[in-house]
């Protein structure tokens, strides 16, 4: 096993006075896909947001590439936000540019590319993802997985070491949500990135992910981490009912 | 950067023109990308020291494969990249360009002002429709709505009305006593600031404030519940969206204004009467004055004008908002058209009212 990439240690995160998550620590390694998950409410995309930096831990610190992204500040910080693309859980695409000039956007401010190689690179992600054809739609001519297609293409613009992805599947219908699955695993197998997913969908778990940290509300923090056939066979009620997809109220 | 890829000339007996090495990266690339361009196509690479690349470096590579650069001795795991953008497929032709001729732009011009003229007739008609079947039947009307509107429309923007017109009623006296004083004539401050006050001033300043601030929060609101599709969710529960959003402020919007009116006017004079206080016209003088100079015609006058310019100002908002297209940056466009029609419907309205009221001879 590599290096760890980033390491979570002893994260408390929440929002005001409200705690919801706790001793919340794991590392995940270069190369690997990790995925979040747990019940609606758990905490999953808050803990991700912590990850990426858009909230401060109340405690406890998430490393990511061994910088501390909470505590930097300036050019160090700038440095680890290029280490990382995020695909939000809506795409969070700018809706007056087209796909290509959505991608091509961090190419022209954080490059030293050319006008020629921007358009090249651009397009070229836009046809690792699929969606070359429609270079030149806006965000609201496309559905909703080829939107968060389009998102993907845009997080991998200036090629980052880690991919954070807030439930790509969320509201697609099975057989996008089995493409994009591919489409996650293709691109931690071709391009060798580290992605964080999180999800709810175990048919993804099992399709896209090396490990899986679950987590649970009542608990405020991780109760299970193992790799998906690890987890299936967890004898944790929480994690068998979430694994045989029942209720937790009669 | 340690170890950043570079490009040399290969060895005379090594079979190839040039040697790739190093960490074929997204800033490499950079450096590397102008020197590739001139390389002829009949160039031949040996890759073998690239022991990293990514999507950028990988984009290189597929350029110079493309133009029949031969490229040899990449790491199998390298080469993954690169067939992973399929090298041999040709790249799809370039975006058209953004900017049509001319006669292309006049024929969108009018395509688009056509439909947004019919928008607007739709909404006029849909909009009476709803106004004339609350006549006959009220209790259609969401009057906990209304009063809600009714309080953002009115109660909330008191305090800008009163701020403005507070000013408006300092800065007309002043400026105009100022002179008049030479001639000894002061004292027709009070007549000029009655009459400008009560029968345009009043009107025209609260509807343009209506316009910035309660124009542009319809227009911004209504087009984010488009973008939403939250006004879908009301068509399919099978509610009238004029019905539901567009009535209450409609209707909020042609009683608040003329209260804001009243409000605007009777503050700009008070204002008007402390600086002629200063001027030593007694505020008995100033009312005199004022109640002497202007009938209820004029007040009327004004208040129906104010009634007609707080219809427009909802109604136009609530079309703008509407007709909201997809993504953020439509409702910034829709509120910005809201503000900026609604300024101008309102000078069109109150010059058409000006010759209306001089041939009725208000």
């Amino acid at each position: 096993m590599s290096a760890p990439l980033i390491r979570v240690d002893h994260l408390r995160c929440g929002y005001g006075e409200r705690i919801v998550l706790d001793e919340v620590s794991f590392e995940v390694s270069a190369g690997e896909v990790l995925a979040l998950l747990g019940g609606s409410g758990c905490g999953k995309s808050t803990l991700m947001k912590h990850m990426i930096g858009l909230y401060e831990p109340m405690a406890g610190s998430v490393e990511i590439g061994g910088d501390d992204l909470a505590s930097a500040s300036g050019d160090l910080r700038e440095r680890i936000l290029r280490r990382f693309g995020v695909m939000y859980q809506s795409g969070a695409l700018f809706g007056s540019m087209s796909v290509l000039d959505n991608v091509r956007l961090p190419l022209e401010s954080f490059s030293d590319l050319d006008a020629a190689a921007i358009e090249l690179v651009a397009r070229l992600k836009l046809r690792l993802v699929g969606l070359e054809d429609f270079a030149g739609f806006l965000p609201s001519e496309l559905s909703g997985g080829m939107q968060k297609r389009a998102a993907i293409a845009r997080a991998m613009a200036l090629d980052p070491a880690i991919l954070f992805l807030d439930e790509p599947s969320a509201g697609l219908d099975p057989v996008t949500s089995a493409g994009l699955d591919a489409l996650i695993r293709r691109l931690a197998q071709s391009q060798g990135m580290t992605i964080v997913v999180v999800t709810h969908e175990l048919t993804s778990i099992n399709a896209i992910a090396d490990r899986a940290v679950m987590l649970d509300r009542e608990a405020k923090g991780i109760i299970a981490i193992g790799t998906p056939a690890e987890l299936a066979r967890n004898e944790d009620i929480r994690v068998q009912r979430f694994f045989l997809r029942e209720a937790d109220t009669p | 950067m340690d170890n950043a890829a570079t490009l040399a000339p290969s060895p005379a007996d090594s079979g190839t023109d040039y040697t790739l090495s190093g960490e074929l990266d997204l800033a490499a690339a950079s450096q590397l990308w102008p020197q590739a361009r001139l390389l002829p196509d009949t160039t031949r690479i040996d890759a073998r020291g690239v022991n990293r690349c990514d999507g950028a470096g990988a984009a290189l590579l597929f350029d110079l494969a493309r133009r029949g650069v031969h490229i040899s001795g990449l790491d199998p795991a390298l080469q993954h990249l690169i067939d992973a953008l399929e090298p041999d497929k040709p790249l799809a032709g370039a975006l058209p360009p953004s900017k049509q001729p001319l006669i292309t732009r006049l024929g969108q011009w009018a395509q688009e002002w056509i439909a947004d003229l019919t928008e607007q007739i739709t909404f006029i008609g849909a909009a009476s429709s709803a106004l004339a079947g609350l006549v006959r039947r009220p209790r259609d009307l969401r009057w906990r709505d209304f009063l809600t509107q009714c309080e953002l429309t009115g109660a909330n923007a008191l305090p800008i009305v009163a701020l403005i017109s507070f000013l408006i009623g300092v800065i007309l006296s002043f400026q105009s006593a100022l002179p008049l004083r030479q001639f000894g004539a002061e004292i027709f401050v009070a007549n000029l600031l009655g009459l400008s006050l009560i029968r345009e001033m009043g009107p025209l300043i609260t509807a343009i404030l209506l316009a910035g601030r309660t124009g542009a929060a319809f227009a911004a609101e209504i087009g984010t519940m488009k973008v939403n599709e939250e006004i879908n969710a009301l068509v399919t529960f099978g509610f009238d969206p004029i019905r539901f959003l567009v009535l209450p402020r409609l209707l909020a919007g042609l009683l608040m204004a003329p209260l804001l009116t009243v409000c605007a006017e009777v503050i700009g004079l008070a204002a008007g009467a402390l600086v002629l206080e200063g001027f030593g016209i007694p505020f008995r003088t100033f009312v005199h004055q004022v109640t002497s100079f202007t009938d209820l015609h004029d007040l009327l006058g004004g208040l129906f004008k104010a009634a007609i310019f707080g219809l427009e100002v909802a109604a136009i908002g609530c079309l703008r908002g509407l007709s909201t297209g997809a993504g953020a940056s439509a409702v910034g466009s829709s509120t910005t058209r809201a503000v900026v029609q609604t300024l101008v419907i309102l000078v069109v309205t109150d010059g058409v009212l000006a010759v209306i009221y001089y041939q009725l001879g208000i």
